[in-house]
């Protein structure tokens, strides 16, 4: 690893001096969203299926509890310890943005005064969110408590602790093509939950040696950040349930040898329990359709 | 006897722990999970309409659950025993930094178990609602406390 980070800093340094504007931050255009009334309600059910929560709540927060987005967790990888922000609606979170301010840290990762965020938070997937969903999801973020907990400093040490350097690991990564190809409703919904709104790829695809996912190999089954154990694949090579016992794992927590589900899955079956059952349906779908190995 | 006891004791503490010290108790408690997950699979293939539903069967299976979960799980988990000490375990050492946090989340499972007992001869749309608490019970410690397969 020591080997590998020198190469790598001086060539975050000097892609940097080279070529500023390759790294430089892309807001979203304002007027893209005006006009736009969000419905909190159907916003609910985005930010249930994206886990927002699970990442933004306060690190033993249970229950209603989990609803107060007051950061603290900590996210650990081999770049450094990430620490989420507090993004309740209180002036220390997110309660000065503008709709055009939370749909660019969305979707392009960068913030309000045109920083990059650490792909830790994963809007290389959000990148792709619909502009309505992005309009409820904040409507409805906006009826949640305001908390007053300053957002604490990452430790993340050098070279990763230059943001600019993430204009470049963007070029490369945040991209708004499809993974697979998807062609009836059901599929379109299962892809865009998968892909997009729970992000399944970020523990289930493998990483290349800067971080990013391996497309490739999609959903082929990654180590664990948390250091226990492997993340499953969920090619159907690797995972040979039914349709409906896929469902029913992302509504009851058990396989089908009623095993039950356990760490970082638990708080995406969580979430999944909330759903309509159409959409558990069609993640199941989605994931029968991956290529075989 | 005195000065055997001392002997072994300080024996125990030198020298690291070997896996065979702990088969016993490793196969003891992932049987018992075993037990659970075929009794529980009893009633869950009933509620998934993947099998018919049958009143004493699923009576039955939820009487185990009630009868393992009135076993208390500690002795199956002895200091040491976790998946860092030993291979052949996702037990997380986090276990034993609060013992008692383990026997409360069994504790939780054994009241689950409890309402299932109570409604399971009633019919399979009992089954359902039943299952939930339970399912609940082993997420929450499996979420703290189990490593992901390798
Ligand atoms: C996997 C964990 C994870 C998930 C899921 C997640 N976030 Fe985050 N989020 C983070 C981390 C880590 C950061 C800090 C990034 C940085 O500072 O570079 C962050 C940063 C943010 C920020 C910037 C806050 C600031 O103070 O500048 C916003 C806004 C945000 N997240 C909103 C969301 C929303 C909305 C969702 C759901 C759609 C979400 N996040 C889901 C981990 C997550
Ligand atoms: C109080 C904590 C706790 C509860 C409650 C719990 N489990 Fe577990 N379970 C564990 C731990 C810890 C392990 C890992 C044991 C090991 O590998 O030594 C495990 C392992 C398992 C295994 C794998 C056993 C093997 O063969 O290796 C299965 C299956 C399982 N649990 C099913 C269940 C089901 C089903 C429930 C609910 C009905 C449940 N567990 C409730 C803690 C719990
Ligand atoms: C935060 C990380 C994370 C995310 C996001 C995530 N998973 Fe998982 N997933 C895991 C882990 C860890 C396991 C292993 C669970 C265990 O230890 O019981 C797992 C297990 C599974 C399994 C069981 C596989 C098996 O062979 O037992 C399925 C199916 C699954 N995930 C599907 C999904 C789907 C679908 C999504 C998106 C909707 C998703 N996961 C998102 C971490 C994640």
């Amino acid at each position: 690893m020591r080997k590998l980070l020198i190469p790598l800093a001086a060539l975050i340094v000097l892609i940097g001096a080279a070529g500023l504007w390759l790294t430089r931050a892309q807001p979203v255009d304002a007027a893209r969203f005006e006009g736009l009334e969000g419905d909190a309600a159907a916003g609910e059910t985005v930010f249930i299926a994206a886990g927002c929560a699970s990442c933004h709540h306060a690190p033993e927060a249970e229950g209603e509890a989990e609803l107060v987005l007051a950061g603290g967790q900590r996210f650990p990888s081999e770049f450094g310890t990430f620490v989420a922000p507090n993004i309740s609606p209180s002036s220390e979170g997110i309660g000065d943005w503008t709709l055009a301010d939370f749909a660019g840290a969305l979707t392009r990762g960068v913030s309000p005064e045109g920083t990059h965020y650490y792909p830790a938070f994963p809007y290389t997937a959000y990148t792709r969110m619909a502009d309505a969903d992005i309009a409820d999801l904040w409507a409805y973020m906006r009826t949640l408590p305001a908390d007053p907990t300053p957002s604490a400093a990452h430790e993340v040490g050098f070279p990763f602790n230059i943001r600019r350097g993430l204009g470049l690991w963007n070029t490369l990564y945040l991209s708004e093509d499809w993974v697979m190809p998807a062609d009836t409703a059901e599929l379109e919904r299962g892809r865009y939950l998968v892909e997009v709104l729970a992000h399944c790829g970020e523990c289930h695809t493998p990483r290349g040696a800067l971080g990013g996912l391996d497309t490739g190999d999609w959903l082929g089954g990654a180590a664990n950040p948390a250091g226990d154990g492997r993340i499953p694949s969920l090619r159907p090579g690797a995972l040979d349930w039914s349709a409906n016992d896929i469902a029913y794992y992302l509504e009851s927590g058990f396989t089908p040898a009623y095993d039950s589900v356990g760490g970082h899955m638990v708080a995406v079956v969580d979430n999944f329990a909330q759903l309509p059952a159409g959409d558990r349906a069609a993640v199941a779908a989605y994931l029968k359709a991956l290529p075989e190995g | 006897m005195i000065r055997s006891t001392a002997f072994v004791a300080a024996l125990a503490i030198a020298t690291p722990a070997v896996a065979q010290d702990f088969d016993g108790p490793l196969k003891g408690r992932q049987g018992m999970f075993q037990i659970l997950a075929i009794n529980l699979g009893i009633i869950g293939d009933m509620a998934k309409g993947e099998t018919e539903y049958d009143a004493e069967q699923a009576q039955m299976a939820a009487d185990n659950l009630v009868a393992i979960t009135s076993i208390n799980p500690l002795p199956l988990f002895p200091e040491g025993s976790d998946n860092e000490a030993l291979d052949g375990t996702r037990a997380l050492p986090a276990i034993w930094e609060n013992v008692d946090d383990l026997g409360a989340k069994w504790a939780d499972l054994g009241e689950a178990a409890a309402g299932m007992q109570e409604v399971a001869g009633n019919g399979r749309e009992a089954l359902g609602p039943a299952l939930g608490p339970v399912g609940n019970a082993c997420k929450n410690c499996h979420d703290e406390y189990r490593a992901s397969p390798e």
